[in-house]
């Protein structure tokens, strides 16, 4: 039975992978674990509920995994996709942990299964969820209450009191009524801030009013505004964050994957104006959708169209909302409420500069335009077969990289870089201690898995001796 | 504005809806892992009536995906793929029913097979009082020929015979109808590959695996359970069915008469198989009694109440009547046994019974389609494959 006036050895905030890793380990350390979680049931498990995947060192095959995926590797493709702007001791912590995430996962009910189809690139690097992200949490739960980690729905966690370094008690909302609750130790896992739409705004500015959340409508970053503005040491640039181009139909909060577009290779990228904006086929798609979330946010009004034509319709996974649909690129841009002349003209411009070629959706196939700019470099065909479809798109965050530092052993720092004696971070709300910029498909979840259990573990530890 | 229907459908409208949770989960696809459905999904981006159809006959209501789904309500998608295969598998009983006046049994269905199997009953008891002598049916009756002397011969073979035979011819009709929806010559059924790993995955209910954990039977954790309790009874059924075709050749080739002794093979068969029949039913019961209720359809779940229950009858009726059968109750048993057997074979076309015949067939055309997608696989090899992020 959960108490409010008990004191609970560790805190737990937040119901995602991270919070469901660390009250595990923390509970299973011996510890007595209370886990808050913002969201109702139903929604429980965060941005966790959206994901699929865990990016996994391996040396050999694993049972989902194919060949191997080492330190060094898996190091280099961090530093790539981060510019080289990663704090390599808690990265290579990351890496060498995800190794036993796997079994650890596994023993606890996490089941697992091959990649999914369209996602061969990620076979050897990425362990994929069988059922997905809220499989996961369903599986971490059962497994958290079976050990008697006492769960709370429904309760918000508004503000952690700091005194000296030492976090004193929490201020919860449980189901609408104020309360407080206190723990020897706590660990942070509520998340990023992305679903707060006028903190974005600090920023952003307008903009940000355009922006679809991929995710949980609770990661309001109450947690993170609450420790920021007693003196824990920020990290990250709170305008960084995992941004890419959805479906503008989505809703607002909790699209998820089913709102993704992967139509833009092989389309004419078009704004409000009606003007190309970027080279459309700079690179193969999973290394480039994570581009145009941030590509949009910067285009008149937030929002872009990606416009193909029958020939290109079926290169690439159906979309959830359908297209427009017109015989014509100027009845097209009257659905859309484009200036017809206008895309008519952007259009003709782009056909007339397409160079003869071999189309080859598979790779690079070198089929560019010449003398228009932005080129586009690679699937320009020209765009003349009708019927036109056109998808909108407007920019979808899946998480702020702005966070608490924390060190090795997850413990938050302040400001001046002294540890906290009892405040731990696991998951989106420390991530960008490791990710400054870019992604890595699967390793917000290799963070989460990893800095949970150390979280939970080091909670425990502090507590217990 | 082109948006799909996020409103939740009407009962007419079954199939749109069908089609609406697909479209959503084709562009998704977290859930291909689970079983047949999601894999067939994707080589399709349109689902015509008789796709979904398929689909829904696929779908073995495992509720993986139901428990899986971030598009689950309350969510604005409100997706809940096991409930919308449900009431649209329920449609596609009625549809291909044959004759298909017929159809209308499946409206109500759990009603009609109760009240099916009350008439049933009290008929054969009726029938019985009136043209035996109460003393007879009463009395204790020992050796061979002990049952006829109660119920004739001919008047048992007469309607078990009937009912079977045209359970059987209107099975076949179905079974064609349900076909016919897949544009695909009948010759494709009987090709060995296919057909064998189709039987394969029927006999093995591979699909009530979960990609080899189990079902999400009564919530969301995995469990071999309704797997397990649908072999107890599938298995059981087909002893029982065994023990009554050896018993006729007993009769008929051999000419040794019913009742047989307790280690003789037929009665040895129709108590393992009754055994089972037992388990299996009670198990299934109970767990469609404690499962979350959520992904379940309300107007299936009547239907399956009572043929299970009938099922759970047919086998406890019959062990009693082996355990009394030299008592002077084995009479008025035998006579409640039979009426549930009858009711039972009136009911096999019109009832839950159904389902595996057309799951068995949409396994057979997944099979099918599972082949032909592997060849177009190897032919285009070296071909380039659409990849997506």
């Amino acid at each position: 039975m959960v108490s409010l006036t008990r004191l609970y050895d560790v805190l737990v905030i937040g119901g995602g992978n991270a919070a469901l890793c660390a009250a595990i380990t923390a509970r299973e350390a011996g510890a007595s674990v209370l886990l808050i979680e913002w969201a109702p049931k139903a929604f429980r498990g965060g941005n966790t509920r959206h994901t699929r995947n865990l990016r996994a060192m391996h040396s050999e095959p694993t049972s989902v995994l194919t060949e191997s995926y080492l330190e060094d590797e898996y190091w280099d493709d961090l530093k790539r996709v981060t510019g080289n702007n990663t704090n390599e001791e808690l990265a290579r912590i990351t890496i060498r942990e995800t190794e036993g995430s796997l079994p650890w996962l596994e023993e606890r009910g996490v089941r697992f299964q091959p990649s999914l189809t369209g996602t061969l690139n990620l076979s050897r690097t990425n362990a994929f969820f069988l059922g997905g992200g809220k499989s996961l949490v369903n599986a971490l739960f059962n497994h958290a209450e079976r050990i008697g980690v006492e769960v709370l729905y429904d309760t918000e966690a508004t503000d952690l009191i700091i005194d000296d370094g030492f976090v004193r008690e929490v201020k919860i909302v449980n189901k609408g009524f104020p309360a407080t609750v206190r723990a020897k130790a706590v660990v942070a896992s509520s998340g990023g801030f992305q679903a707060n739409i006028e903190w974005l705004k600090e920023y952003w500015g307008a903009p940000a009013e355009n922006f679809l959340i991929r995710g949980t409508p609770y990661a309001k970053g109450r947690v993170l505004r609450s420790l920021l503005d007693q003196g824990v040491h920020q990290i990250g640039d709170p305008t960084q964050c995992h941004a890419i181009g959805i479906d503008a139909r989505a809703p607002k909060f909790d699209g998820g994957i089913a709102s993704r577009l992967d139509s833009v290779p092989f389309s004419v990228m078009l704004n409000q104006n009606g003007d190309r904006f970027y080279d459309e086929g700079e690179d193969v798609w999973p290394k480039r959708y994570a581009i145009w979330g941030r590509l949009i946010a910067q285009q008149p009004d937030q929002i872009g169209y990606s416009i193909v034509d029958s020939k290109a319709e079926k290169l690439f996974m159906p979309s959830v909302f359908p297209a427009y649909r017109a015989d014509s690129i100027r009845e097209l841009a009257s659905l859309l409420g484009l200036d017809p002349d206008k895309v008519e003209k952007t259009i003709s411009e782009y056909n007339a500069a397409v160079q003869p070629g071999v189309f080859d959706s598979s790779k690079l196939d070198g089929c560019t335009t010449t003398g228009i700019t932005p080129p586009k470099t690679n699937w320009a065909q020209k765009i003349d077969t009708a019927p036109f479809l056109a998808y909108p798109l407007r920019p979808g965050i899946t998480f702020t990289y702005l966070g608490v530092k924390v060190d090795d052993r997850a413990r938050v720092l302040m400001a001046n870089n002294e540890p906290t004696a009892n405040l731990y971070a696991s998951g989106e709300i420390m991530a960008g201690n490791i990710l400054s910029k870019g992604y890595l498909a699967g390793f917000g979840m290799s963070i989460g898995t990893v800095f949970g259990r150390i979280a939970g573990r080091e909670a425990a530890r502090s507590v217990l001796n | 504005m082109s948006s799909i229907n996020l409103v939740d459908l009407a009962e007419d409208n079954l199939r749109d809806e069908a089609r609406r949770a697909m479209e959503v989960c084709n562009a998704c696809r977290y859930c291909e892992g689970y079983c047949a459905v999601f894999p067939a999904m994707e080589m399709r981006r349109e689902f015509s009536d008789g796709d979904l159809d398929y689909l829904a006959n696929l779908c073995h209501n495992c509720q993986g995906c139901y428990q899986s789904c971030q598009y689950a309500p309350p969510h604005p998608f409100g997706i809940n793929v096991p409930k919308a295969f449900a009431e649209l598998r329920l449609q596609t009983y009625a549809d291909y029913a044959w004759p298909q006046p017929m159809a209308k049994f499946f409206d109500r269905n759990g009603t009609l097979v109760t009240l099916l199997t009350a008439l049933c009953v009290a008929g054969v008891i009726i029938a019985l009082m009136l043209i035996q002598d109460a003393k007879v049916v009463f009395a204790s009756h020992v050796g061979p020929g002990a049952f006829y002397k109660v119920i004739p011969w001919g008047v048992m073979t007469a309607f078990a015979g009937a009912t079977f035979l045209f359970a059987i011819l209107s099975l076949v009709m179905s079974f064609r109808n349900f076909w016919r929806a897949s544009q695909r010559p009948a010759t494709d059924i009987v090709r060995p590959r296919t057909l064998a790993r189709a039987m394969h995955d029927i006999f093995t209910l591979k699909y009530l695996g979960g990609g080899g954990h189990g079902c999400n039977d009564v919530s969301d954790q995995f469990s071999m359970r309704r797997r397990y309790y649908h072999h107890f009874t599938f298995y059981g059924f087909m002893l029982c069915f065994a023990a009554t075709s050896v018993a006729t050749i007993y009769d008929h080739v051999l000419g040794l008469q019913a009742p047989y002794a307790f280690f003789s093979l037929p009665v040895m068969l129709g108590t393992i198989g009754g055994i089972g029949l037992v388990i299996g039913p009670v198990g299934l019961i109970w767990i469609k009694i404690i499962s979350d209720p959520a992904p379940l359809s309300k107007k299936m779940i009547g239907g399956d109440y009572a043929l299970l229950m009938l099922l759970l009858l047919i086998s406890v009726t019959g062990l009693l009547l082996l355990g009394l059968r030299e008592t002077g109750a084995m009479g008025i048993l035998l006579a409640i046994h039979l009426g549930f057997v009858l009711a039972f074979f009136i009911a096999i076309p019109y009832s839950k019974m159904v389902h595996g015949l057309y799951r068995s067939a949409a396994l057979i055309r997944y099979a099918l389609e599972r082949q032909e997608e592997s060849e177009a696989h190897a032919a285009a090899q070296g071909k380039p494959k659409v990849k997506a992020a």
